[in-house]
């Protein structure tokens, strides 16, 4: 939160550090996970490189798009922009981690039965979104729906369907 | 896209982090990282030591009866979602729902969203000329792409927006910054914090190397006054804006007794106009009252090639803005 720094003149070369790496440790979908990475790995290559849990997915990789949205201490957040050395003793919910006991998510199975996607890019930081939007109470209406979803894009335009799947689940109430 | 390399620290307390920030000029503060991660990817920003503050205890809303103070921690869902926002501050939690998406919005820091950087394509593409970014570089925008580009307070060397929706608010309330630096606090005016771009592109407001916001504070208008936030642009979400306003209004028994007046996404900074807020107090709420105000708002305003449609929608958002307020019963 700093002006002055970050006007800084570009320096190239002036005194950077080779690689700089950190412990970080995570709690991921319930099981304590440590890793040790250079400073600049962000919590989505973490998780995907580190941890090769690849179902969290690469879209813009800046911040546009929400395909790599997972829950950080219950919040939903774009791991694209938060940095692993800044996450560490976080607990972390990604799409692997609604199942429960083989039995996919509500929200997983709407996705499916209402075909809210296409070439299934977009679908594991929507259906993180939009399991994060339920518990927010945030899905009285389409309309609210549309709105608080609107940092998930789909570039197939599987919009309608995905506002159908997620008002069926939070309509039924059976989401937790 | 290399991102250079840097160390990291995690501050414990304020003192901390304001005393390793002041003694290392390359290094600099990590919030909610939302703007800050993203220029380093691309390379528009090259920290060589980064100190989070992500843990210090900066993150309580309080509020008495005439003041709100926000810890610049607080994250700008949990500031909209305050009960003192919900009802005594809808032009704040307007601004601040429009103003992100809800993922962002769980990330980005109050204090960070005054300090975010311009959304200026050429200030965030290291192969283009940018004054803001590189000093006597030049400008890539004034006779580029500049569609979305301001028309207030510019200068031949920048005529790059500034991207806040909320400080556009906070701004015509009168809220006023903390400031922490080493050994000494201080309190700033939004009006006076920052800064048009002149002849110097890369200063953008008042804070020296080290300092760290610590609190916002915000005047609540008295219980009565109507208040909003329009937000004029290109998709129905997610998009930042072409032109936005934040307005309050204090009307009793037929006259304007209280006015408060700014505009967004058309200012270098967010646009205070206090002679359109002179205008409209103790005149009769209505179209001569708002037409005016909406002139004096736009006043001084120049267009380049493709943003000139900025200045009459400028005008009619203002006009709108205050007959919602106007016709609230």
């Amino acid at each position: 939160m700093d002006g002055s720094a970050a006007q800084a003149r570009v320096s190239p070369g002036q005194r950077a550090p080779a690689v700089v790496r950190v412990p970080v440790s995570l709690r991921v979908n319930g099981s304590e996970r440590r890793l040790e990475v250079d400073t600049r790995t962000t919590l989505l290559d973490a998780l995907r490189d580190g941890l090769k849990l690849t179902g969290t997915k690469k879209g813009c990789d800046q911040g546009q798009c929400g395909a790599c949205t997972v829950h950080v201490d219950g919040r939903r957040v774009l791991s694209c922009l938060t940095l692993a050395a800044s996450a560490d003793g976080r607990e972390v919910r990604t799409i692997e981690g609604l199942e429960q006991d083989g039995t996919p998510h509500p929200l997983q199975e709407a996705f499916v039965r209402h075909d809210g996607l296409q070439c299934g890019y977009c679908t594991a930081g929507q259906i993180m979104s939009a399991v994060a939007l339920i518990e927010e109470g945030r899905a009285g209406s389409d309309d609210e729906i549309r709105e608080f979803m609107s940092g998930n894009l789909c570039r197939c335009g599987a919009y309608p369907n995905i506002v159908a799947a997620i008002r069926e689940v939070a309509g039924r109430g059976d989401h937790a | 896209m290399t991102m250079r390399s840097f160390t990291y620290v995690r501050a414990d307390s304020v003192d901390q982090a304001v005393t390793e920030v002041t003694a290392d000029p390359e290094a600099a503060y990590l919030a909610g990282g939302t703007t800050q991660v993203d220029l380093m990817k691309d390379e528009v920003f090259r920290p060589l030591r980064l100190v989070d503050i992500t843990r210090l205890p900066l993150r309580e809303v309080r509020a008495d009866d005439d003041t709100l103070t926000v810890g610049a921690l607080t994250t700008m869902e949990e500031l909209a979602a305050h009960e003192v926002v919900t009802d005594r501050l809808p032009l704040v939690r307007q601004a601040l729902l429009l103003g992100a998406s809800p993922q962002l919005r769980h990330m980005a820091t109050m204090g960070g969203n005054l300090l975010q950087r311009t959304r200026c394509r050429y200030f965030r593409d290291p192969d283009v000329a940018c004054n803001k970014r590189e000093p006597g570089a030049g400008c890539g925008a004034i006779d580029g792409f500049h569609r979305m580009h301001a028309v207030l307070g510019t200068s031949p060397h920048c005529i790059a927006t500034h991207a806040s929706d909320v400080a556009v608010p906070l701004l015509a309330l009168g809220a006023s910054v903390r400031i922490r630096g080493q050994g000494a606090e201080r309190v700033v005016p939004l009006t006076e914090f920052y800064r048009v771009p002149g002849g110097t592109p890369h200063v953008e407001n008042v804070l020296e190397h080290g300092e760290l916001i610590t609190h916002l504070e915000i005047p609540l208008p008295p219980r009565g006054t109507r208040s909003g936030y329009l937000k004029v642009r290109d998709r129905a979400s997610y998009e930042f804006a072409l032109v936005s306003v934040a307005a309050a209004l204090l009307i009793d028994d037929g006259t304007i007794r209280a006015a408060h007046l700014a505009l967004g996404g058309v200012g270098t900074v967010p646009w205070r106009v206090p002679r359109a807020e002179e205008l409209l107090r103790g005149a009769a709420p209505g179209p001569d009252a708002f037409a005016a105000a909406a002139e004096a708002a736009l006043g001084g305003a120049q267009a380049r090639r493709d943003n000139g449609f900025k200045i009459e929608l400028g005008r009619r958002a203002v006009v709108r803005m205050l007959s919602t307020l106007a016709e609230e019963p």
